[in-house]
């Protein structure tokens, strides 16, 4: 580490502290926003302090039901969003490793054909084949579901290719020594694999949560009940273009509400990075 | 314990390249079978078929009396050390031992049973709960070593286990791996490219080069009596002296009267350095050779030096192992003999012995 001498470390200091005052300030105004009536909202200037509303906000946003969205409570949101956001995250990583494993393990006919052809569908995102994807789903009776929210977002070039890379990284030998140990090709999937790649899961786990968690396109498409919608969109849905209309209060809530998974699983998952790559195992 | 038996052994990698070509070898219930060989000439390949890890092109490969081609490397009944340790690196040192045989699924109390003795043997109780990645090196070989020794099997294969240790840990494991088959007396194939490792552990020494047996015996045949110019340069450090033999038999050379009459030309002489030594002065016996030198270096080892000296007219180089530490300057002139009956002699043609 460099050591800064003199005015290098008050100066390192304000920097971080403006920057952080930047990032940190709107969510601190989205949570007072959140703590007030609708009628302090509407006539500025909002204070810069929490009001006396976050009780009744929180209670009325999580378990009464806003109107806007067809009385749909928060929680409903929150569980969806969950759902799909796992859903998407556990789908892919599960996926990816299955068709990673067989690439780099397995030696069968058109090996290569099939990582490319995986490798393409990087070019294939979902808004560009919106318009299939959707009418699959409509034969398939998946529109409001929870799987019509998560398959067609599950598979991923990217997270094969990531675990592809860390697969070819594994020395032969070990594959070998597990061969000889009488571990089948599953059992070495489970014993050794996994095990070995669980950084590597939690790393994707965390990128892929948070991708799931804001996904707005597909689910805004996919999902005509309030029931089923996203958070994401149930916020959209919030905003009314007559500021009148605008249960601004609720929508603070629920923005408040938005963020906090997504912030919980970055700070509880960062343990296992700092952990993963402190404890080199390879 | 079983005999490791191969018949005509190929193997023919895609394009054609043939990597062993034709090995027929039998191990011995309870031999130790060293595989010697510079990098590339298939030996490691050939362990590799014994093991499965590696399919066998042609020829049998029989472990006990089963022919175990088709069988998958954990149905062969053999244990394998890898130069790499390749042990598990997220499971404790107890976890990797007693892997190989959870998957056999056998009673926890003999697992229990082999891991103990195992670790006693290799002295490893006390970093039974340790991973791999906070020991030393020689500490993960004896784990490896370990984990071929609960299995019981009936032949263990060793890919050069030694190679990534550092020059005294070697020693120390090439002496431990000796006296472990020994009390075990488990059918062993041990693969390494170090001639020395090579000569202290084996039984039968096996030389192999470009995908050929060269020569097979006990490693004191094998030096003593080597079946091709390739063994002997391969097997002894320095390597065995070499004169090639012309019409006018070689310059700088004085032999015996009537030696080379009974030699045909095409002939390459060797003689090791420790065969001969430096004269001074004292008359030729009857059956000596001499060599005139010119010193061209010295090398002091310790125990004993190597004069390095050439043979006139662009002669060879010629080795003289000398005990003690040697005095010789470089450019000036050496006389050097050797015992005929030292003498090696090989067919330049085909390089087999005479």
């Amino acid at each position: 580490m460099i050591e800064r001498r003199g005015l290098g470390r008050p100066m390192a200091h304000l920097v971080l502290i403006v920057g952080l005052f930047i990032v940190a300030f709107p969510i601190y105004y989205t949570f007072v926003a959140s703590t007030q009536s609708l009628t302090t909202i509407l006539r500025p200037p909002l204070p810069l302090t929490p009001g006396d509303q976050i009780g009744a906000n929180y209670g009325e946003a999580l378990f009464g039901g806003i109107g806007r969205i067809g009385g749909v409570a928060v929680t409903t949101l929150l569980f969806n969003t969950l759902v799909m956001a796992l859903g998407i995250a556990l789908g892919k990583i599960f996926i990816s490793i299955l068709s990673a494993f067989a690439v780099v393990f397995f030696r069968f006919p058109l090996r290569m054909v099939f990582f490319w052809l995986i490798f393409v569908t990087l070019m294939l995102p979902v808004e560009v084949r919106i318009l299939p994807t959707y009418k699959v789903m409509v034969d398939l009776g998946m529109i409001d579901t929870y799987a019509g929210l998560i398959l067609p977002l599950i598979a991923s070039a990217t997270a094969t290719l990531l675990f592809r890379q860390f697969f070819m990284t594994i020395p032969a030998e070990l594959v070998e020594a597990a061969r000889i140990d009488g571990a089948g090709p599953l059992r070495f999937l489970k014993d050794i694999l996994l095990p070995l790649s669980k950084t590597n899961i939690a790393a994707l786990f965390v990128i892929l949560f948070i991708y799931g968690w804001t996904q707005y396109l597909w689910p805004l498409l996919v999902t005509n009940d309030n029931q089923m919608n996203t958070i994401v969109i149930a916020l959209r849905k919030m905003v009314s273009f007559a500021d009148a209309d605008t249960p601004w209060h609720m929508v603070m809530v629920t923005s408040i509400l938005a963020i906090l998974p997504p912030v919980l699983v970055v700070v509880l998952m960062q343990r296992w990075f700092v952990r993963g790559l402190v404890e080199s195992e390879k | 314990m079983a005999k490791i038996e191969l018949k005509d052994v190929r193997k023919v990698y895609a394009g054609n390249v043939e990597a062993v070509k034709g090995v027929s070898l039998s191990v011995e219930d309870g031999a130790f079978v060293v595989l010697v060989g510079p990098s590339g000439c298939g030996k490691s390949t050939l362990l590799r078929m014994v093991a499965g890890l590696e399919s066998i092109s042609s020829g049998t490969v029989q472990i006990g009396d089963r022919v175990v081609n088709d069988l998958e490397p954990a149905e062969r009944d053999i244990a394998m050390v890898f130069q790499n340790y390749a042990l598990y690196p997220h499971m404790t040192v107890r976890k990797n031992l007693e892997y190989g045989l959870k998957n056999r699924k056998m009673a926890p109390a003999e697992i229990a049973r082999r891991v103990d003795e195992a670790a006693k043997m290799l002295e490893i109780g006390a970093l039974l709960d340790r991973r791999p990645g906070q020991l030393s090196g020689g500490q993960r070989q004896r784990v490896a070593m370990g984990r071929a020794l609960v299995r019981e099997p009936a032949a263990f294969l060793f890919d050069e286990p030694l190679s990534n240790l550092d020059a005294k840990l070697r020693v120390q494991m090439r002496a431990e791996i000796r006296r472990l088959q020994r009390r075990l007396r488990t059918t062993s194939l041990y693969v390494t490219h170090d001639q020395l490792e090579a000569m202290t552990l084996a039984d039968t020494l096996v030389v192999l080069n470009a995908g050929r047996i060269e020569q097979a015996g006990s490693p004191m045949e094998v030096y003593e009596r080597p079946a091709s110019l390739f063994v002997a340069t391969f097997i002894g450090s320095p390597a065995m002296n070499l004169l090639p033999l012309g019409e006018q038999g070689i310059p700088g050379l004085t032999a015996p009267e009537g030696l080379f009459s009974r030699t045909r030309p095409a002939e390459t002489l060797g003689i090791r350095p420790e065969h001969m030594r430096v004269v001074d002065g004292e008359a030729p016996r009857p059956e000596e050779m001499r060599f005139d030198l010119t010193v061209s270096g010295v090398e002091v080892v310790g125990a004993e030096s190597f004069v390095y000296g050439t043979l006139p007219k662009g002669g060879s180089e010629i080795a003289v192992r000398v005990p003690g530490y040697s005095h010789a300057e470089p450019g000036t002139p050496l006389t050097a003999a050797a015992d005929t009956s030292y003498l090696h002699r090989f067919d330049r043609e085909t390089g087999r012995r005479i």
